[in-house]
């Protein structure tokens, strides 16, 4: 690793200080993406602020308005564990428990876990061109070796995929990112946090470098009763998503109210098409309106050489988890829902 | 002792910390970019805790961390100032081995041995949390911890055999 000075913020203030003015200095909670970078030399910095010991926004509680917020320094461990999460949010339990390992997840906070960058080979290979890592010098991965790349919404300049798990469930659940700077407070839709590629792939979210993450926040309606969160990987724990997908499904009388479908491993973001879910509106939920629904969500799927997989991939994940959210009973660990 | 605050900001040079290691107080005098696993390693002479990739992907660096198990390969010593460590060297209760170390060498849960540390700190870590209680739960909350000699089946036997004996208790 390269040689940085390092600052324990006392709190959110001083926070924004140290790093104001300073395009080098870097925040830094878990550490678990961050340092692995660092030890890369894929990101530098000359300052590590160290936001771990702010007294505020550890905690996660009950909002006034019926929902909950998640503190940006509270531990994934922490948050998946955590009553009011298993009981209310589940679908998120299951999808931060489908991430990395239990070590990790000790440590890794929900700020960085929105702020962790794409796994991709050539990213993390500073020999080889990589519009996101080193912008003008090209993608390798477009004609090189793509089989965990993007197949929706990717560009000429970048079809990185967003790895997280735990976003795919925030995205479904319209989560609101909580944030502050030197500018004040500001709030913003779960939907409009992530960016595409376009052509600026080295942002990968709307976040301010100089900006700090302090809480997210649930809206009141958790889809306790109907969810699923199903991962397809390459090994069964401890891998990263080829495709994954989240579902949230609000049923009355046998009929969909409301749906959320969100998918993960196929874009630059969580992906999701309210198109479809408003399809599935007032219809039954049956195997051949989910695979409607997945037709919509997939439409101008675009595959690489490697990669194209996803596209059938995805479609049939996104039945068989709307399926399984049927029956949550059915993803319990040690289950094995087929279809 | 030096406290990492804005005096120190503008300052690369070694910062004094202080951990507590096995129950042991120590103080070391460490830069910034020196992981936990290094300085525990090389400035503690603390070998037991081992480096398999160094960036995350192994679990061979586990150690618990106030009371939680964590990756020390990807944390910063800087970090933990002040923090609890217990490490492979600690959990032994003088010359009697800890009942997962002994479970290990019943079910002849290794081979070469490099991954057992981070293998049993971890296993103390998912004990404690009393989190996974069938074997599949067992093995996924294991699933942090490879072992490239393939002692999976094993270590999951041990470990299930110490989990058992903690439930019984
Ligand atoms: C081997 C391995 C496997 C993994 N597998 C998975 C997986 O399967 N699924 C998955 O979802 N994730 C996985 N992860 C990624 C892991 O979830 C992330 O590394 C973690 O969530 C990042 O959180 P952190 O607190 O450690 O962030 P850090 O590493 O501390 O920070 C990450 C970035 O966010 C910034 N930052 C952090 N917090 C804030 C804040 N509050 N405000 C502003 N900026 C902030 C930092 O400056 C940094 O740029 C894996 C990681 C590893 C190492
Ligand atoms: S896909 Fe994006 S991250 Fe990967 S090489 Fe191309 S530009 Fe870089
Ligand atoms: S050395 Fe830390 S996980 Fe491999
Ligand atoms: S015993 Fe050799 S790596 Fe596990």
């Amino acid at each position: 690793m390269h040689n940085f000075n390092y600052a324990q913020a006392q709190n959110i203030g001083e926070a924004i200080e140290f790093a104001k003015g300073n395009e080098s200095a870097k925040f830094i909670a878990g550490g678990t993406n961050l340092i692995d970078l660092l030890k890369y030399n894929i990101t530098t910095a000359n300052m590590l602020v160290d936001i771990n010991h702010v007294p505020e926004h550890h905690l996660i509680e009950e909002k006034s308005d019926g929902g909950v917020r998640l503190g940006a320094f509270v531990t994934n461990a922490d948050t998946a564990y955590h009553p009011l999460i298993e009981s209310r949010y589940p679908l998120l339990s299951k999808a931060i428990l489908a991430g990395a390992s239990a070590q990790i997840r000790n440590m890794a906070t929900n700020g960085g876990n929105l702020l962790q960058r794409t796994r991709c080979y050539y990213f993390y290979d500073p020999a080889t061109p990589c519009n996101k890592r080193e912008p003008g010098t090209g993608c390798s991965a477009i004609g090189g070796y793509n089989r965990i790349m993007a197949v929706l919404g990717t560009s000429e300049n970048c079809i990185a995929v967003f790895p997280s798990d735990m976003c795919v469930a925030l995205a479904a659940l319209q989560a609101v990112v909580n944030i502050t700077g030197p500018e004040g407070d500001r709030s913003m839709p779960f939907a409009d946090f992530h960016r595409l590629p376009g052509d600026t792939p080295h942002l990968d979210n709307n976040l301010k470098t100089d900006e700090i993450i302090v809480s997210i926040d649930l809206p009141e309606k958790g889809f306790d009763k109907n969810y699923s969160y199903l991962k397809l990987r390459d090994r069964s724990s401890y891998a990263f998503a080829l495709v994954s997908v989240a579902t949230g499904l609000e049923l009355e009388n046998n009929l969909i109210k409301e749906a959320r479908i969100a998918l993960g491993g196929l874009a630059h973001k969580p992906w999701r098409v309210e198109k479809a879910e408003d399809f599935l509106k007032d219809k039954e939920p049956t195997m051949s309106n989910f695979a409607s629904a997945a037709e919509m969500i997939l439409f101008g799927a675009t595959g690489f050489e490697h990669n194209s997989f996803k596209i059938e991939l995805a479609k049939r994940a996104i039945v068989r988890n709307c399926m399984m959210a049927l029956n949550p009973e059915s993803q319990q660990p040690g289950a094995q829902p087929s279809l | 002792m030096e406290i990492v605050t804005k005096s120190t900001r503008n300052v690369l040079q070694p910062r004094l910390l202080s951990l507590r290691v096995n129950g042991v107080p120590r103080i070391l005098e460490v830069s910034p970019w020196v992981s936990l696993l290094d300085g525990l390693r090389d400035h503690l002479d603390l070998t037991g805790t081992k480096k398999g990739c160094d960036h995350g992907q192994c679990g061979a660096c586990t150690v618990i961390c106030d009371g939680k198990r964590i990756l020390s390969c990807l944390t910063l010593a800087v970090m933990k100032n002040g923090s609890e460590i217990t490490t492979i060297e600690g959990i032994s209760n003088g010359d009697e081995l800890h009942p997962l170390q002994k479970a290990f060498i019943e079910h002849d849960a290794f081979q070469c041995g490099y991954c057992t540390p981070g293998q049993i700190c971890s296993a103390i870590g998912m004990i404690d949390e009393k989190k996974a209680q069938t074997r599949a739960e067992v093995k996924d909350s294991m699933s942090g911890n490879l072992c490239r000699c393939g002692a999976n089946s094993n270590i999951i036997d041990a470990i299930m055999e110490v989990k058992e004996r903690r439930n019984h208790a």
